[in-house]
């Protein structure tokens, strides 16, 4: 309600519209249009995308670069690989990352604490420092371009062991107690006990690692030579070599085609995967 | 033993002995040898639990930083079966060539922009977010969203838009009347480039880890610092800033690591390759390159070994010199 006719909205609708909503609103703009300029490319025909000066939109949906992607590349396939590279890597991942957590936070061992250390260690180890060593031994053992040869090497797991031992030591030790009292072996209490209390953070350990493992890069790339046994990132890298900067469309197809899943999937679950990707900043 | 936290057993209940048992002594003997069994048997099912695990992070990350540093004394191609032991030869090329000075200057510049974009820009965006106001939770999933988004394909995407033709930057930049900048062919502006799409898709986890600190800043101590008529940016300086140092020890650490190495290999290698004339080409990048370009596994694996130490030790410095400035409330 105006109070008297010269004066516009109040100073603090003001305030809160320049300090509160424009920012808000160009975070948003600027996190989305990069996103959105890659749906837009991929629906234009390819006289659109290569005029100047440029068309922002076209003049309709054009289907042909989707159909392009399927058609010249096995992109089912491609799809299918990362499935089950995921699949199969978050799974055991996940698993692993329970029992090594569970004895670290329940069963007797003279020197825990010194694996925990070696746990901790193994996650500063940047990647590219592996590289060379992993890649002779898994070209000597023949894997190359297997779906082993993906997944093994990345599957000992020191980041989902960390977060799981940190959910579990705050575990009220009565309720564990309570169930060796029982009879319980360790077998069961994990599977009885500890993991349904933390199933929430066991499906939190479980998203960011099917996440990581969908995005995984360089060693799939460098391990992968034959189109037939690509992921999808490799996969892009594929496309980008065979048409370079001369099929922006098909390109931004297929890279929509990569990146659409994992929006879908983190427009439906993003509360538990931030919660997740950013636990050890609050209880590290 | 320090190693022991938690475990220690209890002492055997220390009843009054009663006179003239030896069945006592035996009784006592048999405990002991009893608990010695039960705490063999937890043991293994430690080991049981643990050692899929533990072997596999020892052959893939433990074993290959030790083999690393016996392949960075070898002259070897990739790929050959012979190899020839050259000592510290590969340090001394790698140190001798003025080419590791312009990557090492590269990776420096890349990391502290990186780092410092990230975290200032994240912090920046975690206020505008810790606003009450309508749409924030959308905003701060759409803030977020390129985090977990394939680096190749957030790379590919940026390249278009950066694309001097018929990309869309271009004419947004000509729309402010200044001319574009060569993003494509001019090292300088290629690095500026993957610094840029570096920071936008990495500054949602640096605002959402600030998010997380900013919601547990007790209210009171705000109010009480706007009763004493102190100014807003001056409650951040001395208020707000002080209590998130935590979560910027966190990020200097986390970010610093993924922007030396993997987050970052993924857009120079979708984007640039290294290029254009090495502009941006990192000690990581550098890595990849001599081992599966060039083939040169020994060398490859010698900038590793060099890589790893100067993580290592920006890591601890960060640690030694920075934990003991963070303020835990």
């Amino acid at each position: 309600m105006p109070r008297d006719g010269k004066s516009g909205p109040p100073p603090e609708q003001v305030r809160r519209l320049l300090s509160g909503y424009l920012p808000l609103l160009l975070a948003v703009v600027v996190m989305m249009a990069p996103l959105i300029w890659m749906l837009i490319s991929s629906i234009k025909t390819r006289p659109e995308i290569f005029t100047v000066p440029l068309q922002w939109l076209p003049e309709q949906p054009y289907t042909g670069n989707y159909a392009e992607v399927v058609e010249r590349y096995p992109f089912g396939r491609f799809f299918l690989n990362s499935v089950i590279v995921t699949v199969v890597g978050a799974g055991v991942k996940v698993l692993l990352a329970m029992f090594t957590a569970y004895a670290l936070v329940f069963i007797r061992f003279p020197a825990k604490k010194l694996v925990f250390i070696l746990i901790i260690v193994a996650l500063m180890v940047p990647p590219q420092v592996v590289i060379v060593p992993n890649y002779t031994l898994i070209a000597d053992l023949g894997w190359q371009n297997t779906y082993l040869g993906i997944i093994v090497p990345g599957l000992g797991t020191a980041f989902g062991t960390f977060l799981l031992r940190q959910q579990f030591l705050t575990l009220p030790s009565a309720i564990v107690d309570a169930a060796t009292l029982d009879g319980a072996g360790h077998w069961r209490k994990l599977w009885r006990v500890v993991a349904p209390i933390s199933a929430p953070t066991i499906a939190t350990v479980a998203l960011v690692t099917i996440v990581s493992e969908w995005n995984e890069y360089l060693w799939p790339l460098i391990i992968v030579d034959r189109p037939e046994m690509m992921t999808l990132p490799v996969a892009l890298t594929l496309m980008q070599n065979a048409d370079g900067t001369n099929n922006w469309g098909v390109l931004m197809a297929g890279t929509a085609m990569v990146v659409l899943p994992v929006l879908i999937v983190f427009t439906l679950l993003q509360r538990h995967i931030v919660a997740g990707l950013t636990q050890g900043a609050t209880t590290g | 033993m320090a190693l022991r936290d938690n475990q220690r057993e209890a002492p055997p209940p220390a009843g009054p002995a009663r006179p003239g048992s030896a069945t006592e002594e035996e009784r006592r003997e048999e405990m002991r040898r009893g608990r010695r069994r039960s705490r063999r048997r937890e043991a293994l099912i430690f080991l049981a639990f643990t050692i899929p695990n533990l072997a596999l992070i020892g052959l893939f990350t433990y074993r290959p930083l030790f083999s690393n540093v016996y392949y960075s004394l070898l002259q070897w191609n990739m790929g050959s079966p012979t190899a020839r032991f050259v000592g510290l030869d590969n340090y001394v090329n790698w140190f001798s060539d003025p080419h590791s000075w312009n990557y090492l200057r590269i990776t420096v510049i890349f990391t502290v922009a990186t780092v410092g974009g990230t975290i200032a820009i994240g912090l920046l965006v975690a206020t505008v977010l810790n606003q009450k106001l309508h749409g924030r939770g959308f905003a701060r999933a759409v803030v977020f969203a390129p985090y977990v988004l394939s680096g190749v394909a957030v790379g590919l995407v940026w390249m278009f838009m950066f694309d001097p033709q018929f990309g869309v930057i271009a004419p947004l930049i000509r729309a402010v009347g200044a001319s574009p900048p060569n993003w494509y062919n001019s090292p300088g502006w290629a690095l500026v480039m993957v610094i840029i799409v570096y920071i936008w898709k990495h500054l949602g986890y640096a605002a959402v880890v600030y998010l997380a600190g900013l919601q547990i800043i007790p209210r009171d101590l705000l109010e009480a610092a706007a009763i004493d008529g102190a100014s807003k940016w001056r409650t951040f300086r001395s208020i707000t800033l002080p209590l998130l140092s935590p979560m910027t020890f966190f990020l200097l650490v986390t970010v610093t690591l993924s922007s030396m190495s993997m987050q970052s290999f993924e857009l120079i290698h979708s984007m640039t390759r290294g290029g254009p004339v090495d502009g941006t080409t990192t000690l990581m990048y550098q890595i990849y390159r001599e081992g599966f370009v060039t083939g040169r596994a020994g060398y490859s694996a010698t900038v590793a070994t060099i890589l790893f130490f100067i993580l290592l030790g920006v890591t601890l410095l960060q640690m030694r010199f920075l934990e003991r400035k963070v303020h835990y409330s």
